[in-house]
């Protein structure tokens, strides 16, 4: 599917399946899918924030659990509303010593989100180990951070979507880091350009109490996310620099534009090469 | 149709081809229009005779063969494969060779063809071609290329004077995929168009070379300037460098 989320593209799809059957079956399959992947974030009708729709916080397709005001929102992914709201069921909740953990991080997450990002969202989720009740046992948690910009007057979209994965080890009293962030732009004024990039990131750091857990980790996320936003910086850079000249010279090695009068007869032609040729 | 081409231009470049043999399964009387205002990368053939590579593009197509435009032959071989006339195919290999030698000075290898035929009203209409990948000889890049497709209308001489039409469109993309930096992937396409009447003294082929010359020169600068800029701007408009977020603190 192509990137965004706009009303004109599920009419174009429509249109052209020509048959509301089929396009809603095709529908009620995709339009999930799409908004898990790009991690869409719709408000809370209650405005008691963003609820971010993942795979992590999904208890069937249609509901989505936000763990930072403990609710489940039902949602209607074609329109990307929420249509219901209901606080969560014990058993979808952490225990009280994961939440603990939980929650330290979505606060020190959150500061850093709202720094960095002028239109982010993020979330923790605990993805395994949430009913342990004290120490002693490994779990998991995964914090995804999203920001998008849909500027379609502007001709142009974009998205930053990362995903931390914590395991907390217990007997090695260590937390492993893992990151995926992918970024992509997309401008098509008389055209269509895309940015399309991705990266893959690792670190661990001790285990400690929850609040200094929750420093530790977001420290070792903002670096890595500041960085990655400096290659991508970088590659830009080299872009213009090396990269397009590999592919066309903005002028010939001759620095002039290419003598077009000068190839009327096939044999000037060919002696014309050569003789450019030697001199470079 | 045009839900069709509404949804091809908000596709991202690199699924362009998937996009464009589904929808051409669910339309399949529009086949032509879309295979025409379709852009896909470019394709490639062998002339086995004089071992060099030609373009392949709906212009030098005939049912399931291409034409070469340094033999004139179709691969694989067609029995009544419609060929230019003549008159045409004497400037169609003339601006071959010219067009080979424009190449190699602004692209330093790839691959060109030119295809040309007669027009209904005594004019006639040029397809110029260029395929170039680049493999980072400067170290940096890692897969790269650039498609750019030509097509020029020439009207027929009136008083010394020609109209030329010309419809250019130049397919880009640009990856580097590395564990330190990650996958970067830039890819995309514009179309551009220009008209100009010119005296046809010096003939349709200079003409028609300085109009693809400074239509690229217009395209190259539009791509990396406007179109690269901007994918980048988006990117600190969601995340700002460090600098940015600095000079907001004061007001926060």
């Amino acid at each position: 599917m192509s990137d965004e989320g706009g009303a004109g593209e599920p009419l174009n799809v429509r249109a052209l399946l020509g048959d509301d059957a089929v396009y809603e079956a095709a529908a009620a399959e995709a339009f999930p899918e799409y908004n898990k992947a790009r991690l869409v974030s719709l408000e809370l009708p209650d405005r008691s924030g963003d609820i971010i729709i993942s795979t992590y916080g999904e208890i069937d397709k249609n509901n989505y659990l936000d763990p930072r005001t403990a609710q489940v929102a039902t949602i209607d992914h074609m329109k990307q509303t929420c249509t219901k709201l209901r606080p969560a069921e014990d058993e979808e909740l952490p225990s009280a010593y994961i939440e603990e953990f939980r929650c330290a991080l979505d606060v020190e997450l959150s500061k850093y989100v709202v720094e960095a990002y002028p239109k982010g969202a993020c979330a923790v989720y605990c993805t395994s180990g949430k009913d342990i009740e004290g120490p002693g046992a490994d779990f998991s948690f995964t914090a995804v951070i999203s920001a998008a910009k849909r500027s379609p007057q502007n001709f142009c979209n974009g998205s930053w979507r990362s995903i931390w994965t914590m395991d907390f080890n217990y007997e090695l009293q260590f937390v492993d880091i893992k990151g995926k962030i992918q970024v992509d732009a997309h401008y098509f004024e008389e055209g269509n350009v895309q940015l399309d990039t991705n990266i893959d990131r690792k670190d661990s750091t001790m285990m400690q109490s929850p609040d200094d857990c929750a420093v530790s980790i977001t420290n070792i996320i903002r670096h890595h996310e500041s960085e990655y936003l400096s290659s991508l910086e970088e590659s830009y850079l080299n872009l213009s620099d090396a990269t397009f000249k590999d592919l066309r010279r903005k002028l010939p090695v001759t620095r002039t534009l290419f003598p077009w009068h000068n190839t009327l007869a096939f044999s000037l032609t060919r002696d014309l090469a050569k003789e450019l040729a030697l001199g470079k | 149709m045009e839900a069709a081409m509404d949804l091809m231009r908000r596709m991202p470049p690199r699924s362009a081809e998937t996009a464009l043999n589904a929808l051409l399964s669910l339309l399949p009387d529009h086949s032509l229009d879309l295979l025409s205002q379709v852009d896909l990368p470019l394709q490639v053939c062998m002339d086995k005779e004089s071992l060099k590579e030609y373009i392949l593009c709906e212009y030098n197509r005939d049912a399931d063969s291409y034409r070469s435009p340094w033999s004139n032959k179709y691969d694989p071989p067609l029995e009544d494969g419609t060929v230019p006339s003549q008159e045409m195919r004497n400037l169609e290999v003339e601006a071959n060779e010219v067009f080979s030698v424009y190449r190699d000075q602004y692209y330093e290898g790839g691959i060109s063809s030119v295809y040309i035929w007669e027009d209904e009203d005594n004019g006639f209409i040029a397809c110029f071609l260029i395929k170039k990948d680049g493999q980072g000889k400067r170290g940096y890049m890692q897969i790269g290329s650039w498609d750019a497709i030509h097509i020029i209308q020439v009207g027929p001489e009136e008083e010394g004077v020609a109209h030329y039409c010309l419809n250019s469109t130049v397919m880009l993309s640009l990856t580097t995929d590395n564990k330190q930096s990650g996958t970067f992937n830039l890819s995309g396409s514009i179309r551009r168009q220009m008209s100009m009447t010119l005296a046809v003294a010096d003939g349709h082929l200079v003409n028609m070379g300085k109009m693809i010359e400074e239509m690229e020169g217009k395209l190259r600068n539009s791509l990396d300037q406007v179109y690269f800029g901007k994918t980048r701007e988006m990117v600190c408009t969601l995340r700002p460098p460090p600098e940015v977020l600095n000079m907001r603190l004061p007001d926060s």
